[in-house]
Parts: C-alpha cells; sequence; structure tokens
C-alpha cells in the first residue's frame, strides 16, 4: 500500500499572543510544531503500514523551514517526505492550498506510486476550516471519509476500506472503495516514539522539495494569493468583558448565613431571575 | 536491532557539545551528536555573554549568521546595598569595532544556529533522544551508547560527554561524583520584554550596542551571590545566584532574592513597564579548580559544565566550555589521524591541551577564590556593601559637619566592623585568591 498524509506545519497556538496595541497577531519567535491533528493521521497510516506493509509518504506545503515538521515526521517512522515550497504558494487558502496539494499528491503517485489512501488531520489549529481535506477529495475526485473515529479494516486486495465515523448524533459504520481520503479525528490513537533507526534515517535523508513546476503545476492563476478568493477584511482581539467578579467577605459567618447572602445578592441583581424562580415554584 | 558505528559519539548540543561535534566533524570524522532537548537549545539556559575570540577559534566568520543581541560597550560592576549602589562603570568607543569582543546572546536562538553548524559540518544529529548508559567492552572501555528509543546500541571509538552541569550519566557510569551543593551555584533568571527604542534609550545605546550590570551585595542576604542585568536587542535578563549549600542553608528562595533585585530602586526604573515572558533556573559549577573530576578514561572524556569547567570569578563559563569541546575535538582529531586508539593513555593528550590553554590557567589563578567568598560570604556580600554605601553617602552628603570629621567617622565604622586586624585580613587573603 501507499499512503500519503498532508500535513501542516504551524505556529504552536497555545504560546501565540495578539499585540495589544495593533492587535496584529505576534508570531515571531513562536515556536512551529506539526497541526496535531495530523499526528492522528500520521500514527495511522504508519500502523496500517506496519500491518500491510507498503510505504508512507508526508507531503506538506509551506516556507522552507516547513522542512522541520517534515524531518519529524520521518522521525516518527514515514519512509519519505515531500515539501511543496516556491514563492507563487505564498498567501494560499483552503481553495488554493487544496489544489496544490492535490496536483502535487498526482505527482507523488507518479514518482513513487499510486496512493490508496490520503490521510489529513481533522483540521488544523491556525486556520480551523477543515476544508482542505475535503478539497483534495474532490479535486482528485477521491471518496472521502471525514471524522473517521477508527479504521475498522482495510482489505487492499478487495480494495476496500471499513471505518467508524462520528457524525452529530452518532457513530456511523462506513464502507467505501480505495483509493479514498480520510481526515482522522482526534484521539483516536497516540503517535509513536521513532525507533533509534527510524531517527537517524531521519535526520540523514534527504528531504524532497518540490517547486510548483516540480509538481507539475502549470496553471498559477490557481496558486497563492492570485488563486485565494478569500480576504481577511479584519483582525481584531476580542474586547475582554466588562463585568467583575465581586468578592464576598466570608469572616464570621456561618455557612447558612453566606448562602443566604449570596442568594440575596445574586437575586438583587438578577431581578428577572427572581420572578422566574418564584413563577417556577408556583407550579 | 541496528548496529551503527561512528567515530564519535558527542552526549549533548549545549556550548561544549556543539563545539566538539563541529571540529570533529569539520575534519571528516563521522560524528553522531545526541540531544535530550526536542531542539538544540531547548533545555539550555545562560545570561548570557558570548566571547566572540573562543568562538572565532571554532566558526572564524561566525558574524556573518549568528544570531547575536548587542556587543557590549558598557559594563557596570555594582556594589549595593538594600537602598544604592555604588559601581565602577567602564565603556569604551574602542569596543564598537569591527569584530566586537563580546556579544549578548540568547542561547535558543543561538543553539539553533551553532546545530546547523554542527549538521552543515557533516554530523549527524539526533535530537528527543536521551542516551540512558554508556556500554563497555569486557575491559571497561567504553565502545557505545544506549538511549531511550528502542533499537539498541550505537557504537563509537569513543564518546564526548557534553551533557552539562548535572552530569546524570557520568555519575551513573561512576566516571566522576555527582555535583556537591558546596560546589553548583542556583542561578533564576527572567527575560524582561521592552521595545528596542526604550532599552536602547534607558541605557544610552545606539544601534546594536549593548551594557552589562553585574551586581553583589546585601542582594544575596550575606550569601555569596551575583545578580546580573543583560541587554538584549528587545528585552533585559535579570537573574541572581548563590551556591546551592547556601540556599539550604539560609532557607532563601532564589525567587524572593530575584523579585528583590528587580524590585530594588536602582535597578526597578530600568525595566519599568517591562512584560516579563520566560522564567528559567540553571545549575552553574562554582567549585573552580578543586572541583574539576578526572576528565578522559578508556573511550570517553568530559568537557564544559559536566567537567565543572567554569570561571565563577569572571563569570565566564560558555567560553570555557566551547574551548574545552574544541580541544577534546582537536586531540580525538589527532588521535585518529595517526590511528591511535582511543585509550585512556591516549586521550590523556586532551587534558594536556586543556592545561596549556587559558582554561585550566585561569581556574588555577583563582583555584582559592571560591573557598574564600563562600566561607567569608557574610563580610564580603553584607558588612562591607553596607560600609561602602554608608562611607559613599557620608561622603556625597553636606551637612555642614566638617570633612576630616565625616571621614575618621567612616574610619571608625569600617574598624567597629572589621576590626583592624580583619580589615588587614581580609585585603590580603583576597588579593593571595585573586593573584
Amino acid at each position: 500500500m501507499h499512503i500519503v498524509v498532508c500535513i501542516k506545519q504551524v505556529p504552536d497556538s497555545a504560546q501565540i499572543r495578539v499585540h495589544p496595541v495593533t492587535n496584529t497577531i505576534m508570531r515571531q519567535g513562536v515556536p512551529t510544531i506539526i497541526n496535531p491533528y495530523d499526528l492522528f493521521a500520521l500514527e495511522e497510516a504508519l500502523r496500517l503500514r506496519d500491518t500491510h506493509g507498503g510505504e508512507v509518504t508526508v507531503l506538506t506545503m509551506g516556507p522552507p523551514m516547513a522542512e522541520d515538521a517534515l524531518r519529524k515526521a520521518l522521525t516518527y517512522g514515514a519512509d519519505r517526505a515531500v515539501l511543496l515550497t516556491d514563492r507563487f504558494f505564498a498567501g494560499s487558502d483552503t481553495l488554493a492550498t487544496s489544489f496544490a496539494l492535490s496536483q502535487a499528491i498526482v505527482r507523488v503517485g507518479q514518482a513513487f506510486g499510486t496512493p490508496d489512501i490520503v490521510f489529513t488531520g481533522k483540521q488544523t489549529i491556525d486556520g480551523d476550516t477543515a476544508q482542505v481535506g475535503p478539497g483534495i477529495a474532490k479535486r482528485l475526485d477521491l471518496l472521502q471519509l471525514t471524522y473517521v473515529a477508527k479504521i475498522a479494516s482495510v482489505d487492499p486486495l478487495a480494495r476496500e476500506i471499513a471505518v467508524e465515523r462520528r457524525s452529530e448524533g452518532g457513530t456511523q459504520m462506513l464502507k467505501s472503495r480505495l483509493p479514498c481520503l480520510i481526515t482522522m479525528l482526534e484521539g483516536t490513537n497516540e503517535i509513536r516514539r521513532g525507533s533509534l533507526a527510524d531517527a537517524l534515517r531521519a535526520a540523514r535523508s534527504q528531504v524532497v522539495k518540490w517547486s510548483a513546476a516540480d509538481a507539475g503545476i502549470e496553471d498559477l492563476t490557481k496558486c497563492g494569493l492570485r488563486g485565494s478568493p478569500t480576504v481577511v477584511k479584519r483582525v481584531f482581539a476580542p474586547p475582554s468583558r466588562a463585568e467583575k467578579a465581586m468578592q464576598i467577605d466570608t469572616t464570621d459567618k456561618t455557612l447558612r448565613d453566606l448562602a443566604n447572602e449570596l442568594a440575596a445578592t445574586i437575586l438583587t441583581r438578577q431581578p428577572a431571575l427572581e420572578h422566574e424562580l418564584t413563577f417556577r415554584d408556583g407550579v | 536491532m541496528t548496529e551503527q558505528k561512528f567515530d564519535a559519539i558527542v552526549i549533548g548540543a549545549g556550548m561544549s557539545g556543539n563545539a566538539a561535534a563541529y571540529t570533529m566533524a569539520s575534519q571528516g570524522l563521522k560524528v553522531l551528536q545526541l540531544e535530550r532537548g526536542e531542539y538544540p537549545g531547548s533545555k539550555n539556559v545562560q545570561g548570557a555573554i558570548m566571547y566572540a575570540d573562543m568562538l572565532e577559534k571554532i566558526i572564524p566568520n561566525f558574524r556573518d549568521d549568528a544570531p547575536l543581541e548587542r556587543h557590549l560597550v558598557e559594563q557596570r560592576f555594582w556594589i549595593m546595598d538594600d537602598t544604592s549602589h555604588t559601581g565602577v562603570h567602564y565603556r569604551s568607543e574602542d569596543f564598537n569595532e569591527v569584530k566586537p569582543n563580546r556579544y549578548t546572546i540568547i542561547r535558543t536562538q543561538f543553539d539553533k544556529w551553532f546545530s546547523r553548524k554542527v549538521r552543515e559540518a557533516g554530523a549527524t544529529v539526533l535530537c528527543e533522544t536521551t542516551v540512558t548508559e554508556l556500554v563497555r567492552d569486557t575491559k571497561g572501555k567504553v565502545i557505545g551508547v544506549c538511549t531511550d528509543r528502542a533499537g539498541g546500541v550505537v557504537f563509537a571509538d569513543v564518546i564526548v560527554l557534553a551533557e552539562g552541569v548535572n552530569g546524570l550519566l557520568g555519575t551513573r557510569a561512576g566516571l566522576r561524583e555527582s555535583p556537591k551543593p558546596e560546589t553548583v551555584a542556583l542561578a533564576v533568571k527572567e527575560m524582561h520584554f521592552l521595545p528596542e527604542e526604550v532599552i536602547e534609550q534607558r541605557f544610552g545605546l545606539k544601534a546594536d550596542e549593548g551594557c552589562v550590570i553585574e551586581a553583589a551585595g546585601t542582594i544575596s542576604r550575606s550569601m555569596a551571590g551575583l545578580a546580573f542585568l543583560y541587554t538584549n536587542k528587545e528585552s533585559v535578563s535579570l537573574g541572581i545566584g548563590c551556591l546551592v549549600s547556601a540556599f539550604t542553608s539560609t532557607m532563601e528562595s532564589p525567587y524572593v532574592l530575584l523579585d528583590a533585585f528587580r524590585n530594588h530602586p536602582s535597578i526597578r526604573p530600568l525595566i519599568e513597564g517591562s512584560e516579563v515572558k520566560e522564567y528559567a533556573a540553571h545549575l552553574i559549577p562554582e567549585g573552580g579548580y578543586k572541583a574539576i573530576p578526572q576528565l578522559f578514561g578508556d573511550g570517553w572524556v568530559v568537557v564544559g559544565d559536566a567537567a565543572q569547567l567554569n570561571n565563577a570569578v569572571h563569570r565566564e563559563g560558555s567560553n570555557l566550555a566551547m574551548t574545552s569541546g574544541r580541544i577534546a575535538g582537536e586531540a580525538i582529531v589527532q588521535l585518529k589521524s595517526r590511528m591511535d586508539p582511543m585509550t585512556k593513555q591516549n586521550l590523556a593528550l586532551y587534558k594536556t591541551m586543556l592545561d596549556e590553554s587559558f582554561v585550566v590557567k585561569d581556574l588555577i589563578k583563582y583555584k582559592d577564590m571560591p573557598a574564600l567568598l563562600h566561607t567569608n560570604s557574610r563580610n564580603f556580600f553584607m558588612t562591607y556593601p553596607q560600609l561602602m554605601s554608608k562611607a559613599a553617602q557620608n561622603f556625597m552628603r553636606v551637612d555642614g559637619t566638617p570633612k576630616l570629621e565625616k571621614e575618621r567617622a567612616t574610619i571608625a565604622d569600617f574598624i567597629r566592623a572589621r576590626s583592624r586586624w580583619g580589615l588587614v585580613s581580609d585585603a590580603v587573603r583576597l588579593a593571595f585568591a585573586w593573584r
């Protein structure tokens, strides 16, 4: 089996700050990580490879520094890494990104074997759109299985896959033909610690770097800023709430008194609530 | 099971490890460097000042692309009591030279750069990989390492231990004792972020110029200790450190000292309005020459903080680390080129070369200083700073007292506090320890 996993290098959103004056996102010095959701996709791909044989190719589009994320994916045990990097890709929204990635996946197929499964994470933590996975599936005409919680079985010979998909109100058991695209749900597995051999291989191996031309992309109007109809109109920090916490003096008071005082304080501030409670008690 | 063989394995990607790995890899040796942190520098803490000369000897053109914060044009030494400081400042336009001598750096950025150079030189660098054990042959020679990753032993002709001050691996393997509370200082620091122009205005700097304050006195509550303030491009590093044994005997907390230093009337206005984004703590080897352990053995050498190579008096650590790493690397390259085996006898070359360098010579010069300062810490860090402040204030304050009376009062203060004999003996002992 050949499995392609699309990952993204993202700023560690836990460490991102908004500039107090300009309201812009301060990216400087913020460490980058592999989008955490993508790690569930990668681990699932590695498990399938370990069971059924084959290769895992990780693919990302990004600036040259995204190589760090790919090298990390190799350390986890991926067999090959491809970095799609070109200034033509700068400023891509999800439409342009899914276009470039889908073209690159076709090229990966030509170079290293047609993929049986394409994996992505559920969404990224910086954009949170969950659009790129389905976008790739649409462009490559792949069957898409989104929000997959578990892969029940894969039959490479019969070219069939059965998965559990989380949906609103329950779990769907789905069966699909291969090839397909899967977006993996979080918490479905835990990324492994690569062996020493994997780590050594990752440190030494070259990450394949493709420009738009290398990836066989001819229509550059669909790439980067030009191919991105999405416009960021304004970035702003939400205003902090006006309400402040109120403190009640608790010294020399019994619990009963305190409870009564608390209830009285709340009710004087929320007359509607008192009315509602009285009404309900009446019923 | 993978059987991998390298010429050398370097454990740790700090200053000494990077220097050793770079030196060997650039001479064509097959080098593996193992670092437990997520990336080189992620675990490394320093003030930090970087000395150009020592790095130039490893990477001559480092100024082209190394992430340097500011080159230092001004050094301030302060003796502090609770409300004042008495200072000696040295500032010179001569420090604005083409190749400045000292820089402030931020280790997380600097170490990443250094590690990139190591990889470009041809070494294999593995992060997030902790060495758990040294592997020996039947004769006791160290021949490889085990890591916390699955996949067995990696073999090498020689292991360079650059594992840092705690040196867990070397102590566990019985190569040396673990550092004692009396020989390591615990330093804490915080990074205060301020706009570039505010820093330049407050310290009278332009462009990449930097200023350093190093302070001692009542701030360390009678313990032997040193506080510092370093200017980076857009931040100010503030820190203080004292011996671990002093902290345990006085029951003082490092953060309380740092709080007091930060709120000292001489420091507070310098960092007014800053935003603290980082806290860090680190152990610093301060035992000096007498604390240096066995530096080499069959199949191994130890460098940097792990070898306790730190000049506490001049606050130099990273340059001793870089130099010891470089010298260990050069010694190994020499042995390798002569096809000599990495035995204890042959690796003694490292010690011989290190003894000839400034590293050991400086440590010998100050070999008695740690003991003197620590056993007399109350005098040097409480009594004298207070006396000095009082004397200075007495000298400045104009209140109608005749000058002669003022001077007599000051002298009387000194004698009352330390007695004539005490003053002479402190001066003589300090002079001898310095010599």
